[in-house]
């Protein structure tokens, strides 16, 4: 329910989307569309074994085959040093395997030939000799002594613990729980997902071989970080290295990392002097790249007996895959996971972690979340509701009681956060009413005489994005600020040009939005460009939340620039002091004249063609944005669910949310974001999970086992909204793509639970299926 | 190996020798030029993939060009008519019904033919004719109302309470 | 997404077809829907060196009533799952297929879709198979040897395989027409639209004077192939429906299916659904009058 917003200006206007106009006519310009000349196809050849020596590979059969051009194994890569690529948190991984294969479905080969259906053709014909060895698939028995030792091509690693790290106070945790009168505690697996947008990975690499020039059109939510690693993995001079990242059909962090498929056609297209497309099919990118989650947590609640909450402590072991290859924050080894106080004023926390490798996929990417506050934010909302059941309170009473209250903001959480500004309480008022939440518990009660189950799950979330403060925040050692470069051209029309990359955000619209309220050019008039390296400022790009709390700020920031510029210009027009001018949205005027003014259009056609002596012609500029802090949204939703008590079906009657992500500068985009995260948060608490039976061969590597909801079983959400603006953002936004993903699974399951917690029920882990509903009602009934 | 098929498409009668493995998908995209159909999975399970067969909708990932010889096919490109969008397209962005827009031809191509033999479907009847098609950005819930805008579009009802 | 290289032949009358069969019988496989055999061949899990795509075979597409005799229901091999969804007369006379046919993959797979192809094809997760079971159904395959009419109940051959000769052309699916107080439905656990069936469960009763004459119960996805519960039917024939007698019915299908436990789910848990759901179509018989 958009609140239409009828002040002056661009924010909060709901307008539609520039970028609507090519999709709907068919013509939008993905990685699939793009084709050159003489351009060659790859396909790759992967493992059938989680875990095995390679004892040889044998390519003479698929070379011979007419319209093959190469087949690039991995000891033809590592001839050029190219076999193994660093990871985005300092791991390293195999671009082709050379020594062993360490999950099912690695890369092993590439065939390069005149089509894909000879590529495919030619990968029947390659033939590997494996020697199979025992998979660690459980990360607990990878971490037991004498379990196979996966990264033995690692000088001095001797076990698969991959780090430990801990935040917070662990003395003074220690001395709330000894206070505490009970003790809670959740045990939970995260399960393994994987953000599968509808458009898989791929690329299409064009190295010319006489100007030695790399133009890598490519599925990248991070181009010009993905330029830098290509730069320094393949040793080529950055400025010969164009990465142009075209319409991105999804991302939700899948395009984040760079994957096998990049560097082989790159390194193919280097060698054999043509371009080469290589476009992932599902199975490979499902079984191969970029997962996520994937967390087993362990976290104890310390209560007082009227349900105040004293300290948090979490242990996590993250299942990592055979390489440490998370997208996130360097210096943090889990990411934001110590968020995990939520939502709560938490006197003490401490939060141990550790990672683990497993004969797995290697990714651990931000699936829709800003590094690993998905997991977070689901622990701590399930414990809050298994202590509401314990001590007897509503789950409802027992937030409001522990809340931050509005007037602590800013606050410093236990595990050193500075919240930014927030009022939990007014969220969940707003949603309780919304939902008619004491309405819904009579009508609990009433039904459950009857035998039917209905659930109330509630969860209060509250996120850290926007990556970050460049003191805290870096990727491989380069700092998380973005970038915006903007000009205004004599016609008054503007170009804005942006470091980050959009998969379906709106960054056209909504970034023209920030523009037109700064300076008063109306959005039609503002062309924003992305994802060309050679022609847009550098980024870190867009994911975890960050594109508008960082870039949007930026953007914001260099208009202001050209304002200050502006109003020079104007004061020089209308032959009065600067301090004489003031500024309403589009324009100068004289104070106390106000029909004597210079619109910014007119003010930029004198940019170029009556500027003031002295000054530099022209209207354009840049910023590059370092945040002073991250910014904190929350939320609360509400889920109201139907069990089937003989078969545990659950379907979901009721979705209520409310959101409050700060100023929302276009809030039909908003809601469109929060609908889909909803969806996301949906689809993980009933159906997405990527599994391995006990060889480790991956269950759920295509669309028929990795079940994505349809609009049949997607609920119909109702949607409303708070407005605390984030103190340090020019315009007050605190980023909202991934809230619904981070908050509502919590909410999914809380329902669930709750419909059959009188039966004793107190966990079900996610996904929650029908069958695991059934089992947890049985599990209680022997003990009831 | 080849054979020469005839197929009607947006409208245009088009011929071309085709290998018979080659997936309807790809004789639209690379034969025939026609990028607004897309591929989402390798097991007949996203719908991105969807045209129209003789009106009716299937997935042109799970056919081969060979068998449309003789038919009449109708892509994303053919859905506007005069340089004018069609109601449904209309819908989807007075509704924000896309966001990548990786899933949006193919969804509004099943609107078409839904909207073709339904002029006026209810939430759940729309609900149901999209549930071939995958979307992992909107929810749905956009898809349903601009399919719904494009309904009352084509089909205005009379202002109610109006005699005449 | 790029099958192996194979010849196409696309014959234009039955005769053709049968001819091309007759020839080629090892080497080709029948396309029809492709619903099931284009998503092998893209993933190369099949790879025959010839297809004989009907489609353009005349006299496949039918979907009637024959009246003579008992009478019985004739479905073509190129009749899809779209047009059972919607067929009134099924709505009307055929009520567990008419059940089935929405819950059979999804809108756009139906508009393709054959339930012959189905059957044919004999994934024990198919729907079409315990349908067919419950019915006491039969297929008609011609060859160009002749015509042999296969009972549902010897069709089924294990999973993937039934007892069709590879130069037979499997041309309608046949159902008896109910008696006149029959009812009949098709319940399926399955967790999204498109999913194959977690548990599907077929039922049809008819009764006369209250007792049950006829009842079928077809199992789907909890065996090696579609089960035929018959215990469970015996037990109903010559009773009324009563709470007790559905119950029974209900364990007796229940310890007839053969789940095994996997991502959807248990086996105890898939047998409790049997029991469930077998419960719950039987009840909902009972309300529907057939008693
Ligand atoms: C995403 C998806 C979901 C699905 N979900 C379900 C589901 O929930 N339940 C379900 O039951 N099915 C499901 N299916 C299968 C679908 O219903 C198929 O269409 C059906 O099983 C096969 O019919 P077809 O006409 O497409 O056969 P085809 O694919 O054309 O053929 C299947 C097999 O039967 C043979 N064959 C076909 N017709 C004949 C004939 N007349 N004579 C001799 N041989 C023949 C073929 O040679 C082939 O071996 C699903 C399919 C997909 C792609
Ligand atoms: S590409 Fe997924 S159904 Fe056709
Ligand atoms: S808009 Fe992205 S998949 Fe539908």
């Amino acid at each position: 329910m958009a609140v239409t917003d009828t002040s002056p200006g661009w924010l909060g206007k709901s307008i539609k989307r520039k970028e609507d106009d090519r999709f709907i006519a068919g013509r939008g310009n993905y990685i699939e569309d793009i084709n050159l000349p003489a351009m060659l196809h790859m396909a790759i050849l992967r493992s059938p074994y989680a875990h095995a020596r390679i004892n040889g590979i044998d390519a003479s059969a698929a070379s011979a085959l007419p319209g093959v051009v190469a087949v690039v194994t991995g000891e033809l890569l590592a001839q050029h040093k190219l076999a193994w690529m660093p990871t985005l948190s300092g791991d390293t991984q195999a671009v082709l395997a050379t020594d062993k294969v360490r999950f099912q479905g690695q890369e092993v080969a590439c065939v390069i030939a005149e089509d894909r259906y000879v590529a495919h053709d030619a990968l029947e014909l390659i033939e590997v000799d494996y020697e199979p060895l025992p998979a660690v698939v459980d990360p607990f028995a990878a971490l037991d002594d004498g379990a196979p030792l996966i990264r033995d091509d690692k000088d001095g690693q001797t076990d698969n613990r991959i780090y430990h790290w801990e935040a917070g106070d662990a003395e003074a945790t220690e001395r709330a729980f000894a206070e505490a009168d009970r003790v809670v505690t959740v045990n939970t697996h995260y399960p393994r997902s994987h953000p599968a947008p509808l458009e898989c990975c791929g690329c299409v690499a064009d190295v010319n071989p006489a100007s030695s020039r790399a133009t890598i059109y490519m599925t990248s939510q991070a181009p010009h970080a993905i330029r830098t690693v290509f730069a320094l993995v393949a040793g080529l001079p950055e400025q010969n290295i164009q990465v142009i990242s075209p319409d991105i059909g999804g991302g939700f962090g899948n395009k984040v990392p760079v994957y096998p498929g990049y560097v082989v056609a790159t390194a193919a297209s280097l060698l054999i002097g043509r371009p080469v497309k290589w476009i992932e099919d599902r199975t490979g990118n499902l079984i191969s790249t970029g997962f996520a989650r994937d967390f087993h947590m362990k976290g104890e609640l310390a209560l007082t007996n009227d349900g105040r909450m004293l300290g948090l402590r979490v242990k996590m072991l993250s299942d990592q895959g055979y390489a440490y290859a998370d997208a996130q924050p360097s210096k943090l080894k889990a990411g934001l996971f110590h968020i995990v106080t939520g939502s709560y004023d938490m006197p003490a926390a401490h939060v141990i972690t550790d990672g683990a490798y497993t004969n797995k996929a290697p990714g651990g990417v931000a699936y829709r979340c800003s590094f690993r506050v998905t997991e977070a934010s689901f622990l701590i909302e399930r414990l809050v509701q298994s202590a509401a059941y314990d001590l007897g309170i509503d789950p409802v009473e027992l937030r409001r009681k522990n809340f931050i209250r509005s007037d602590q903001f800013p606050y410093t959480s236990a595990t050193g956060f500075v919240y930014d500004s927030g009022d939990y309480e007014g969220a969940l008022d707003l949603a309780l009413e919304k939902a008619r939440y004491s309405e819904l518990r009579a009508e609990q009660a009433e039904l459950r005489k009857e035998g039917k189950l209905i659930g109330i799950g509630i969860a209060s979330m509250t996120e850290a994005l926007g990556a970050g403060p460049s003191r805290d925040y870096d990727i491989l050692g380069i700092k998380m600020f973005d970038s915006a470069e903007l000009r205004v051209h004599p016609t008054g029309k503007a170009i804005l040009k942006l470091g980050v990359r959009h998969q379906g955000q709106g960054h056209e619209t909504t970034f023209a939005q920030i523009v037109a309220h700064e300076l008063g050019i109306p959005p039609d008039d503002i062309l924003v460009h992305e994802g060309d390296t050679d022609n847009t400022p550098y980024g870190l790009g867009t994911y975890a939340s960050r594109s508008t709390p960082v870039a949007g700020a930026a953007a914001a920031m260099v208009a202001r620039k050209l304002r200050d510029k502006s109003k020079k210009i104007a004061a020089h027009l209308l032959e009065v002091a600067e301090e004489d001018l003031e500024w309403e949205i589009g324009k100068f005027s004289v104070k106390g004249a106000p029909d004597r003014s210079k619109t910014i259009q007119e003010i930029a056609f004198a940019a170029y063609t009556d500027h003031p002596p002295g000054m530099e012609a022209g209207l354009e500029g840049a910023h590059y944005y370092d945040p002073p802090n991250l910014t904190f949204p929350f939320a609360t939703y509400i889920v109201v669910v139907e069990v089937d008590a003989e078969t545990g079906e659950w379907k979901p009657r009721q979705v209520v949310a409310v959101d409050d992500c700060g100023v929302r500068i276009n809030p039909m985009i908003v809601e469109g974001q929060i609908m889909g995260g909803l969806t996301e948060g949906f689809a993980m608490s009933a159906m997405q999970q990527i599994t391995f039976d006990e060889d480790g061969n991956c269950i759920g590597a295509n669309f028929m086992d990795y079940l994505l909801p349809t609009a049949w079983e997607t609920p119909h959400f109702d949607l409303y909204e708070t407005c605390t603006p984030s103190p340090h953002h020019p315009i007050g936004c605190k980023g909202v793509g991934e809230s619904a993903t981070v908050g509502s699974p919590a909410a999914f399951v809380n329902a669930v639970v709750d419909a059959v917690a009188h039966l004793g029920v107190r966990d079900v882990d996610m996904p929650v299926t029908s069958g695991a509903v059934w089992e947890a009602i049985q599990a209680v009934k022997g003990t009831g | 190996m080849h054979r020469s098929i005839t197929v009607t498409v947006n409208g245009q009668s088009r011929t071309a020798e085709v290998e018979p493995r080659m997936l309807l998908v790809y004789f639209l995209r690379e034969v025939l030029d026609l990028r607004g159909v897309h591929v989402g999975c390798d097991t007949t399970s996203c719908g991105v993939c969807a045209v129209l067969l003789d009106g009716v909708p299937v997935k042109s990932c799970t056919m081969f060009a060979v068998q449309a010889d003789g038919r009449s096919l109708t892509t994303v490109e053919g859905l506007a008519s005069n340089g004018q969008k069609h109601a449904v397209q209309e819908g989807f962005k007075e509704e924000h019904g896309l966001q990548c827009g990786f899933c949006t031809p193919a969804m509004m191509l099943v609107a078409s033919a839904l909207l073709e033999e339904n002029a006026n479907p209810s939430e759940s009847e729309i609900r149901w004719a999209i549930s071939g098609n995958l979307c992992r950005c909107t929810g749905y819930q956009n898809i349903v109302k601009a399919v719904q805008h494009a309904a009352a579009t084509l089909n205005p009802q009379p202002a109610s309470g109006r005699t005449t | 997404m790029f099958p192996s290289q194979f010849e196409y032949l696309a014959p234009t009358t039955l005769e053709e077809a049968l001819s091309l069969l007759a020839e080629h019988a090892e080497d080709a496989k029948v396309l029809a829907g492709g619903q099931s055999l284009i998503p092998l061949m893209k993933l190369r899990f099949a790879a025959p060196a010839m297809i004989i795509d009907i489609n353009g075979v005349p006299g496949l597409s039918h979907l009637q009533e024959d009246r003579r005799g008992r009478g019985y229901l004739r479905v073509g091999a190129l009749v899809r799952n779209a047009a059972l969804e919607r067929s009134e007369l099924l709505k009307s006379r055929y009520p567990t297929m008419a059940a089935a046919a929405p819950l059979i993959s999804d809108p756009l797979v139906r508009n393709q879709g054959t339930l012959v192809g189905s059957l044919v094809h004999a994934d024990p997760q198919g729907d079409w198979g315990s349908v067919l079971l419950a019915l006491e159904g039969e297929v008609v395959a011609k060859s160009t040897s002749g015509e042999r009419r296969i009972p549902a109940t010897s069709f089924f051959d294990g999973p993937f395989t039934t007892v069709l000769r590879s130069d037979e052309l499997a041309v309608e699916a046949r159902v008896p027409a109910p008696g006149p107080r029959s009812f009949g439905t098709y319940l399926k656990l399955e967790r999204k639209v498109g999913d194959f069936a977690t548990v599907g469960v077929a039922v049809s009763v008819s009764t006369e004077r209250g007792v049950v004459t006829r009842a079928g119960i077809g199992l789907t996805g909890v065996g090696p192939a579609n089960i035929k519960a018959v215990d469970a039917e015996q037990a109903l024939v010559g009773h009324r429906l009563t709470g007790k007698a559905i119950q029974q019915a209900a364990h007796l299908a229940a310890a007839a299916s053969e789940p095994r436990s996997d991502v959807r789910g248990s086996a105890d848990y898939k047998r409790e659904v049997v029991r469930v759901y077998v419960a719950r179509g039987l009840h909902q018989a009972f309300d529907a009058k057939a008693a």
